[in-house]
């Protein structure tokens, strides 16, 4: 009941609730991963999930993308109940997925890495606007995918789901294992994105990073979610927030 | 040199049918992982609807070209729905075992209404004859075959290099998740690329028909010299087996002239060292 509470807290800013989590839970194979995870985001935020190695982060993304086989519980985008959606139509409802591993094609260029993801719906950046956030990308789009450093096959991957149409990106800890002025440019299009109006639900162990971008976060522990706060909220929170990640 | 060139000819039109074949095996393992055992005998149907398009709806060659690879695709479509995407996941074998067995049963009831004699299926007017190319005397349908299987090889290979279609097909091939989960129906796709493989078997077994005849087992002989094909190519690359398939018919014509004894083994000969110094295959990824 606890979390439930949780999910409910009244938050300063942003709009209506595009997506809300309630007792999600999830499966890999017999391994029960998430047991009942609950929160919310509203239009416009940029929500954090943070927590320890293997709380279930990045399972709760993919839950909420469709891509994992075992789920319950219900989640709510738009207002429609998408717990039982396979993920090309969670897709086609408008949340775009940014995976950890980035997930760039070895076997396409970056043009096509790029031009994969079908537009979903009208409204997505144009080229020009991708190319002015990611200069670099322009200059390699017939390299091979694969053949692009860290950090910029991190751009391209945040990149090709912002052509696509959907308001709603996950990003599945994008500064991991990044240079910091890399995450630097990094956090300046999260603030760029939320400007333009993007919702954006990001996972990070970079608290750093996070605290950079964030509206609201929510610790993850055991597949559960233990607890919220505003950015506001930050500094009251600390001593807490070294105990949960402990840093 | 009349009979070096004359056999050279039948190695080129063999190699033809490996391409065709050998390349739709490729796409259909890249894409399903599965090791499409009933290719021979899909081979041999698309080679029958044509017989029976027109024995018994006077519906000529060029229709056939058309209807054969649709008829035997959708026929393919049916069998990865009901069956092949059950073993996604699983191990080489169970789908090489399943196909395998479909490919028996298919050509069981084939032998068992038709024998195993060949049906004549006559060549296309428009194609009959042959003109003198002053080294030798090619007949138009061989050059036919010939031309057509490259164009239609080609056309493949730049449908999955080159279009945004291709480009799902192959991130697709690497993480079918992901695909998914950008919006596209990979399911669907899979079914479609099993229909397109198949198609070009069956369009394989039609260009065949004016010059092997129409027999239920023609499919489980060819299918045997195209599976050498495909282990000598490598399973994963288009244009890989598109050469591999055109080389080796090649070959087998030279092995043919110069030593005939062996022209039977030439490629099982090269199979087996291909196998022994690089086991993926000249052009393959590793399985």
């Amino acid at each position: 009941m606890a979390e439930a509470k949780l999910a409910e807290r009244p938050v300063a800013a942003a709009g209506a609730e595009v997506l809300t989590v309630n007792d999600l839970q999830a499966w890999y194979g017999e391994s029960h991963i998430l047991h009942g995870i609950n929160f919310n985001v509203r239009a416009g935020e940029v929500v954090t999930l943070l927590g320890r190695n293997g709380a279930g982060k990045t399972t709760t993304l993919k839950s909420i993308m469709g891509v994992i086989g075992k789920r319950s519980g219900s989640i709510r985008f738009d207002n429609k109940e998408i717990i039982r959606a396979t993920s090309d139509r969670i897709a086609r409802l408008g949340i775009a997925f940014c995976p950890e591993e980035r997930g760039i094609f070895s076997s396409l260029d970056v043009r096509e890495n790029l031009l994969l993801p079908p537009v979903v719906r009208p409204g997505g950046l144009p080229l020009d606007q991708i190319f002015t956030l990611f200069p670099n990308l322009k200059e390699r789009l017939t390299s091979q995918g694969t053949k692009l450093s860290g950090g910029e096959q991190q751009m391209l991957a945040i990149a090709r789901i912002l052509r696509t149409g959907a308001r709603f990106l996950m990003l599945d800890e994008p500064t991991e294992g990044l240079a910091p002025v890399i995450i630097q440019q990094i956090g300046h299009t999260i603030a760029r994105l939320k400007s333009q109006g993007f919702t954006i639900l990001l996972v990070e162990q970079n608290f750093r990073f996070a605290s950079t971008v964030a509206d609201r976060y929510y610790i993850v522990e055991h597949g559960k979610v233990i607890d919220g706060f505003a950015n506001s909220e930050l500094s009251a929170n600390m001593d807490k927030l070294h105990t949960y990640l402990g840093v | 040199m009349q009979a070096l060139y004359a056999q050279l000819l039948v190695g080129l039109i063999n190699g033809s049918f490996y391409a065709l074949l050998s390349l739709g095996l490729a796409v259909i393992f890249g894409m399903l992982n599965i090791i499409n055992f009933a290719h021979g005998a899909l081979y041999m149907m698309g080679a029958f609807v044509a017989y029976f398009l027109l024995n018994l709806g006077g519906i000529n060659y060029w229709w056939a070209l058309i209807i054969a690879p649709v008829v035997v695709g959708i026929f393919g479509m049916i069998l990865e729905r009901t069956m092949l995407q059950w073993l996604t996941g699983l191990d080489h074998l169970y789908g090489l075992l399943l196909t395998f067995g479909i490919a028996l049963i298919v050509q069981g009831v084939f032998q068992n209404y038709f024998g195993s004699s060949g049906l004549p299926y006559s060549i296309p007017d428009q194609l009959k004859g042959g003109v003198n190319l002053g080294f030798m005397f090619l007949p138009v349908y061989r050059g036919w075959v010939v031309i057509f299987s490259l164009v239609v090889c080609l056309a493949t290979w730049f449908l999955i290099e080159k279009t945004q279609l291709g480009a799902y097909l192959r991130a697709a091939t690497e993480n079918p998740t992901l695909v998914r989960a950008f919006g596209i129906n990979v399911p669907r796709m899979i079914t479609l690329t099993y229909g397109l493989g198949v198609g070009l078997a069956a369009l394989a077994g039609v260009l065949s028909a004016p010059i092997n005849q129409v027999r239920p087992l023609m499919g489980a002989d060819l299918i045997i010299v195209v599976f050498a094909v495909v282990v000598i190519g490598g399973m994963g690359s288009i244009m890989g087996s598109i050469i591999t398939g055109f080389a080796l018919g090649v070959i087998e014509g030279l092995t043919k002239y110069f030593y005939p004894e062996a022209s039977n083994t030439v490629v099982f000969v090269l199979m087996v060292v291909v196998l022994l110094v690089k086991p993926t295959g000249l052009t393959g990824r590793a399985a």
